[in-house]
C-alpha cells in the first residue's frame, strides 16, 4: 500500500523537476523510511543476538530476554538522547498481529499433544481459576489498599483497579517460554506452566473486556445481567475460539493433502491458514491465542504426514526464526518502550504493592490448586513443583500491550499503570528469570532427560497403552486411557481417511517413524563417517570387537525368510561404530591409492549432467535431477547386466572362473586364511583406471574378508556368496532373495560405472559381490525392512518411489 | 471367596493385600459379577462379552495375562482355567498408582511387579526368556491395528528393538556369542531411567462410572 502513494510522490516530484536535469542518482531517505528502519532494528536486535551468544558464561546466567530488555532500554536511551523523542515503541497492533501470532503458532505446532492433553485438567484449572484468582485477588487487595490512603489522591473507582488486576494476572506465554526454555525443567512441570500461560488468553481477554466495558460505561451502570453476560461472554470466547482453531486446523490439514504438485509453497499454508485462523477469531473477538494455539495443535499430525520431508523442514525452521524473531523484537521493544519520560507516573506504594500482591497471590493460588488437584492427579505436583509454578508465573508482552490499549480519557491513571506495568514485567523477567536457574537447581527440581528415542521405549509404551485402556474397559471405568483409545479409535477410522494422504496413512505410526529415524541416523552417521575417512570401503566392516549377536536362526517356516535371518545375522555386525576399530583397518588400506580411485569415480560419474543443476526455477527446485541421474545409472547398468548375461564369450567365461574362485573362497573363509590374491581380477582388463579401482575394492574386500571370517558365520556367507552365485548365472529358480541381490549388483555397477566400458565389461570380483563396500543395506536398522516381501522388484523401486512409503527409500544410496 | 468378601474381615485382608479400598473393591466386584454373570469365577470367554475390548489389538495377550498363574501367585506356573475374585484383584492391584507415602524399597518393589507383569505377557512360554520370536509376535500385534502396515516392517522392527535390547543389556559382544532373548534383569535394564510408575497405571475411581457389557 506504500507502493502507490510512493509512485505518486515520483510522479509528483517528477513533474515538479522536469525543468531540472536528470538525476543519475538520488537520495530518497523519506521513500524507505520506514520499512527500512524496521529491517534496521531486526538487524540490531539479531546481531545482539549473536554478541550475547559470543560469551557462554553471560548467557548461561542470564536469560536472554533479560539482555535484549536491558539492550533495549540502552538503545532506546540513545535515541532519546539523539533526537529527545521517543519515536519508538511497541504499540498494540504492531504486537497482536505481528509479533505474537508466530510465537503462539510455533507453540501450538510443536506442542507435545500427548502431554498437554493428559495435563488438560490441571492446566485448565490454573488458567481459568487462577487467572480470575489472581485478576480477582490483586485488584481487590490494591483497591483495598488505596483506601487506606498510601497511595495518596488517584483517578480511579474500583472497576479501574480490577481492570488493572485482570491485566496484570495473566501470566505471560512469550516470558515464560523465553525463560523455561533455558532453565529445562521436567516436561510435565514444564507443560502446565507453560499451558497455563497461553490458555489463559481467553481469560485474560474476557476480563480486560468486561472491566474496559464496565469501566467506559461507569460503576453505576452495571448491573447483574452485565455481570452474567461476561461470564457468558468467557465461554463464547474461549469455545469459540478453539472451535475456530480447530476448523481452521481441518481446513489446513485438508488442504495440506492436496498440495503435491505444489511443494515448494506447501509451507505457506502452514503459515497462512493458521494466520487466518488467528485474524477471524479476532474478527470475532474470540480469543485469538486459542485459535491459533488449537490450529497448531491440532493440524500438526496431519500436516506433518501430508508434506513432504523438505517442506516440513521449511516449516520447521521458518517458525523457528519467525518465533525467535518475534520474541527478541518483542524484548527489545519492551525495553525500548520504556524510554519514554510521557508515559511515566510514578508512584512508589502502588507499584510496590503490586509487586507483592502478585507474588504473594501468585504463590496462594498455585498451593489451593494444586492441593485441589493433586487429590484427582496420579502423579503428584509436589512442594518443588509448586515453589517453580508460582515462581514461574512471568508477565510479559501481553500485559504491556494490554495496557498500552487503554484510554486516557477512559482510564485516568493510565500512566500509572503503564508504569506499573512495565516495572512488574521487568521485574519478573529480569529478576525472576534471572533467579529461576539457581533456584531450580538449589531445589533440584527434576529435569528433563535427552534422551535418544528407543525402539523399544516405544513398542512397551504402545503396549502399556493397549492395557491400560484395556485395563479400563475390563474394569469398566471411563478413565483417561479410555478416552484416548476411542480417540485414537476414531482417528483412525475416519479422520485420517479424511485428512491424510493415501500414501501417509500407509507410512504414519509412531513406531515405524522412530524406527525410520533411527535407521536415518545410523545412515547418517555411516555416511559421514565413510566421507571423513575420504571412502566408502569402510562401511562393510563389522569390527569384531563391537559386534551384538542376537540369534536370528530361530526356526521359521519358509526359506526366504530363512535367509533373511541369516542376512539379518550377518548384517547384525556394525551396530556401533568403533573409531578405534577403524582407525586401525585404515592404517593397513592404503590412503593414496583410496584417494586416486575416488578420484577417478569422482570424474567419470556422470559429471557432465550436473550443469543441469545450475538452472533456475521458481517453482521447483531442482534436486530431482540427482534423482534421475541416479535414475539413468541404474537403468544403464541393469540393461548392462543383462547384456552381459546373455552369452557373450566373456561373461560365460567369467562366470564360470568366478564360480571356481567363489568357491575356492569358500574354502578359504572355512579355512579362516586371510588375504585373498588378487587373481579376482580379470587379466583382460585393459583400463588402468579400473585396475586402480579393483586394487582399492580388492583391499578393503580383503579387510573386511578378515572380518568376515573372524566372524566366522559360515552359513550367512554361504547363502550370500549362493545367492550371489546363482543371480549373476542368471538361474532366476535359484534366486532366493532376488531383492537382495539386485540391490548390491546395482551398487556395484554404480561403482564400476559400466558404462565407461566398451564391450569387455569389466566383471566385479566376487567378493566384491558378497562383500560390498559401498552398499546403503548394511545400516543396521534399513537392512531388514528392505527385506520384505513386497520390495522384490528394485526396478519398481527405483521407478516408483512414490508408491512406497518414503522411510524405505535408499535414499542413502544417492548421495 | 468371591462372594464371601461382604465379611467385614475378610474385605479387610484382601484390601491389606492389594492395597485397594475396600470402596474400590466394591465397585470391582460388582463389575466382576457382571463379567461373570454372577459366578463365582471368569472363565476366559467371559471377557468377550466387553465391546471396547474388541478393538484392542494385544487383546488375546491382555486376557491371557489374568490367567497366567505367574501373576497370580508366586512359585506357580501355567495356566488357569477360571479365576476367582482374589485373583481379579490381584491383576488389578498390578495398576495401582504408587502412593505418596511408599519408600524406595517399597517403590522399588512395585516399580518390578509391574514390569514382572509385562514382561510375563512377552514371555509366552514360560521360559523366562523373550526370544525374538516372542518379540516378533508381540509387535505384529501391537502393530495389527493399522492395516497398512506389513507384517514384514512389524517384523524387522522387533528385529531392530531386540538388536537394540541386545546392545543395551549386552554391550559388547564376542563373535561366537549369541543374544539368545531378553531375560527379566534385562527387561530391567532397559527400564532403567524411565518412570514406568506413570506409565503403568490405572486410577481406580471410587464412584461407579459406566460400565456397558454385554
Amino acid at each position: 500500500m506504500a507502493l502507490p502513494a510512493a509512485l505518486g510522490q515520483r510522479s509528483s516530484e517528477s513533474h515538479k523537476n522536469s525543468n531540472q536535469s536528470f538525476a543519475i542518482v538520488s537520495f530518497k531517505w523519506d521513500h524507505v523510511k520506514e520499512p527500512y528502519i524496521i529491517a534496521l532494528w531486526i538487524l540490531v536486535a539479531s546481531l545482539a543476538k549473536i554478541v550475547f551468544h559470543l560469551s557462554h558464561r553471560v548467557t548461561r546466567v542470564v536469560p536472554e530476554s533479560a539482555l535484549l530488555i536491558v539492550l533495549g532500554l540502552f538503545l532506546g536511551g540513545i535515541v532519546w538522547a539523539a533526537d529527545h523523542l521517543a519515536s519508538f515503541s511497541l504499540t498494540p497492533t504492531v504486537f497482536f498481529f505481528y509479533l505474537l501470532p508466530p510465537i503462539v503458532l510455533d507453540a501450538g505446532y510443536f506442542m507435545p499433544n500427548r502431554l498437554f492433553f493428559g495435563n488438560l485438567g490441571s492446566i485448565l484449572l490454573y488458567a481459568v481459576i487462577g487467572t480470575v484468582w489472581n485478576a480477582a485477588t490483586t485488584g481487590l487487595s490494591l483497591y483495598g489498599v488505596y483506601l487506606t490512603g498510601i497511595m495518596g489522591e488517584l483517578h480511579s473507582g474500583l472497576l479501574d483497579f480490577l481492570l488493572f488486576g485482570s491485566l496484570i494476572a495473566a501470566v505471560d506465554p512469550v516470558a515464560v517460554l523465553a525463560v523455561f526454555e533455558e532453565v529445562h525443567v521436567n516436561e510435565v512441570l514444564f507443560i502446565i506452566v507453560f499451558g497455563e500461560s497461553l490458555l489463559n488468553d481467553a481469560v485474560t481477554v474476557v476480563l480486560y473486556n468486561v472491566f474496559d466495558s464496565f469501566v467506559a460505561i461507569g460503576a453505576t451502570n452495571v448491573t447483574g445481567i452485565e455481570c452474567l453476560k461476561g461470564i457468558v461472554s468467557f465461554f463464547v470466547v474461549s469455545l469459540g475460539g478453539t472451535l475456530v482453531g480447530i476448523f481452521f486446523a481441518f481446513l489446513l490439514s485438508l488442504v495440506s493433502r492436496f498440495t503435491k504438485h505444489v511443494r515448494i509453497i506447501e509451507p505457506g499454508f502452514v503459515f497462512i491458514i493458521s494466520y487466518l485462523s488467528y485474524l477471524t477469531a479476532e474478527m470475532l473477538s474470540l480469543s485469538a491465542i486459542l485459535a491459533i494455539t488449537f490450529c497448531g495443535i491440532c493440524c500438526q499430525k496431519y500436516v506433518k504426514a501430508n508434506i513432504s520431508e523438505q517442506s516440513s523442514t521449511t516449516v520447521k525452521y521458518t517458525m523457528k526464526m519467525l518465533a525467535s524473531g518475534a520474541e527478541t523484537i518483542i524484548f527489545m521493544f519492551l525495553g525500548i518502550s520504556a524510554v519514554d519520560p510521557n508515559i511515566w507516573t510514578w508512584n512508589t506504594a502502588f507499584i510496590l504493592l503490586t509487586l507483592v500482591f502478585i507474588s504473594v497471590y501468585r504463590v496462594i493460588g498455585v498451593i489451593i490448586q494444586t492441593w485441589i488437584l493433586n487429590r484427582y492427579r496420579t502423579v503428584q505436583l509436589e512442594i518443588i513443583d509448586q515453589v517453580v509454578m508460582s515462581y514461574g508465573g512471568l508477565r510479559g508482552a501481553v500485559a504491556f500491550a494490554l495496557v498500552a490499549l487503554l484510554e486516557e480519557d477512559k482510564v485516568k491513571d493510565r500512566n500509572l499503570f503503564v508504569s506499573t506495568t512495565i516495572i512488574v514485567v521487568f521485574f519478573t523477567v529480569i529478576f525472576q528469570g534471572l533467579t529461576i536457574k539457581p533456584l531450580v537447581q538449589w531445589l533440584k527440581v527434576k529435569k528433563t532427560e535427552h534422551r535418544e528415542p528407543k525402539l523399544n521405549e516405544k513398542l512397551h509404551g504402545r503396549a502399556f497403552d493397549h492395557i491400560l485402556s484395556a485395563i479400563e474397559d475390563i474394569s469398566g471405568q471411563i478413565g483417561h486411557h479410555y478416552l484416548r483409545d476411542k480417540w485414537s479409535n476414531f482417528d483412525r477410522k475416519y479422520l485420517r481417511k479424511i485428512l491424510m494422504r493415501r500414501s501417509a496413512q500407509k507410512s504414519r505410526d509412531q513406531i515405524l517413524n522412530v524406527f525410520h529415524e533411527l535407521n536415518l541416523k545410523d545412515a547418517i552417521s555411516y555416511v559421514a563417517e565413510g566421507e571423513r575417512r575420504g571412502s566408502l570401503a569402510f562401511i562393510r566392516s563389522p569390527s569384531t570387537d563391537n559386534m551384538v549377536n542376537v540369534d536370528f536362526s530361530t526356526p521359521l517356516p519358509s526359506t526366504v525368510e530363512n535367509s533373511v535371518s541369516y542376512l539379518l545375522r550377518e548384517k547384525a555386525g556394525p551396530v556401533c561404530l568403533d573409531m578405534q576399530a577403524l582407525e586401525q583397518r585404515r592404517k593397513s588400506i592404503r590412503d593414496t591409492e583410496d584417494t586416486l580411485a575416488h578420484h577417478t569415480l569422482q570424474q567419470y560419474l556422470y559429471k557432465p549432467r550436473q550443469e543441469h543443476k545450475h538452472l533456475y526455477s521458481r517453482h521447483e527446485i531442482m534436486h530431482s535431477e540427482d534423482d534421475k541421474q541416479d535414475k539413468e545409472i541404474f537403468h544403464r547398468t541393469m540393461r548392462k547386466r543383462l547384456e552381459s548375461f546373455k552369452s557373450t564369450k566373456l561373461g560365460i567365461n567369467h562366470s564360470k572362473k568366478l564360480n571356481k574362485i567363489h568357491k575356492r573362497d569358500r574354502g578359504q573363509k572355512r579355512r579362516n586364511s586371510s588375504v585373498i590374491p588378487n587373481g579376482n581380477i580379470p587379466s583382460e582388463n585393459p583400463v588402468q583406471n579400473f585396475a586402480l579401482k579393483e586394487k582399492d575394492l580388492e583391499f578393503s574386500e580383503s579387510e573386511e574378508n578378515n572380518d568376515y571370517e573372524t566372524l566366522h558365520l559360515g552359513k550367512g556367507v554361504d547363502f550370500l556368496a549362493n545367492v550371489t552365485k546363482q543371480n549373476f548365472t542368471d538361474a532366476p529358480a535359484g534366486i532366493d532373495n532376488p531383492v537382495f541381490s539386485a540391490d548390491d549388483d546395482q551398487s556395484i555397477y554404480m561403482k564400476f560405472s559400466p558404462w565407461l566400458s566398451s564391450e569387455d565389461t569389466v566383471v566385479p570380483s566376487q567378493r566384491a559381490r558378497v562383500q560390498l563396500p559401498y552398499s546403503p543395506d548394511n545400516f543396521r536398522r534399513l537392512t531388514p525392512i528392505r527385506l520384505s516381501n513386497k520390495s522384490t522388484d528394485s526396478f519398481l523401486l527405483a521407478d516408483g518411489p512414490e508408491d512406497r512409503p518414503r522411510s524405505f527409500l535408499p535414499e542413502s544410496t544417492h548421495m | 471367596m468371591g462372594s464371601a468378601h461382604s465379611v467385614p474381615a475378610e474385605m479387610r485382608e484382601l484390601a491389606d493385600r492389594t492395597g485397594f479400598t475396600s470402596e474400590q473393591i466394591e465397585h470391582l466386584h460388582r463389575r466382576f459379577k457382571q463379567l461373570s454373570q454372577d459366578q463365582l469365577t471368569i472363565r476366559k470367554e467371559n471377557f468377550d462379552s466387553i465391546p471396547d475390548l474388541e478393538f484392542n489389538p494385544i487383546r488375546g495377550k491382555i486376557v491371557h495375562a489374568f490367567f497366567d498363574k505367574r501373576n497370580l501367585r508366586q512359585e506357580s506356573d501355567g495356566l488357569a482355567d477360571e479365576i476367582n475374585f482374589e485373583d481379579f484383584l490381584t491383576i488389578m492391584s498390578y495398576f495401582r498408582p504408587i502412593e505418596m507415602n511408599m519408600d524406595e524399597e517399597q517403590l522399588d518393589r512395585f516399580r518390578k511387579e509391574k514390569l514382572k507383569f509385562l514382561f510375563h505377557m512377552y514371555d509366552s512360554d514360560h521360559d523366562g526368556k523373550i526370544t525374538l520370536q516372542e518379540y516378533r509376535n508381540v509387535v505384529e500385534e501391537l502393530l495389527s491395528g493399522n492395516p497398512h502396515l506389513e507384517k514384514e516392517s512389524a517384523r524387522s522392527i522387533a528385529d531392530g528393538a531386540m538388536m537394540e535390547a541386545a546392545s543395551i543389556c549386552v554391550g559388547q559382544m564376542g563373535p561366537d556369542q549369541v543374544y539368545e532373548g531378553i531375560t527379566f534383569e534385562d527387561f530391567l535394564k532397559m527400564w532403567q531411567g524411565i518412570d514406568i510408575e506413570t506409565k503403568m497405571h490405572v486410577r481406580f475411581l471410587n464412584v461407579d462410572t459406566i460400565a456397558h457389557c454385554y
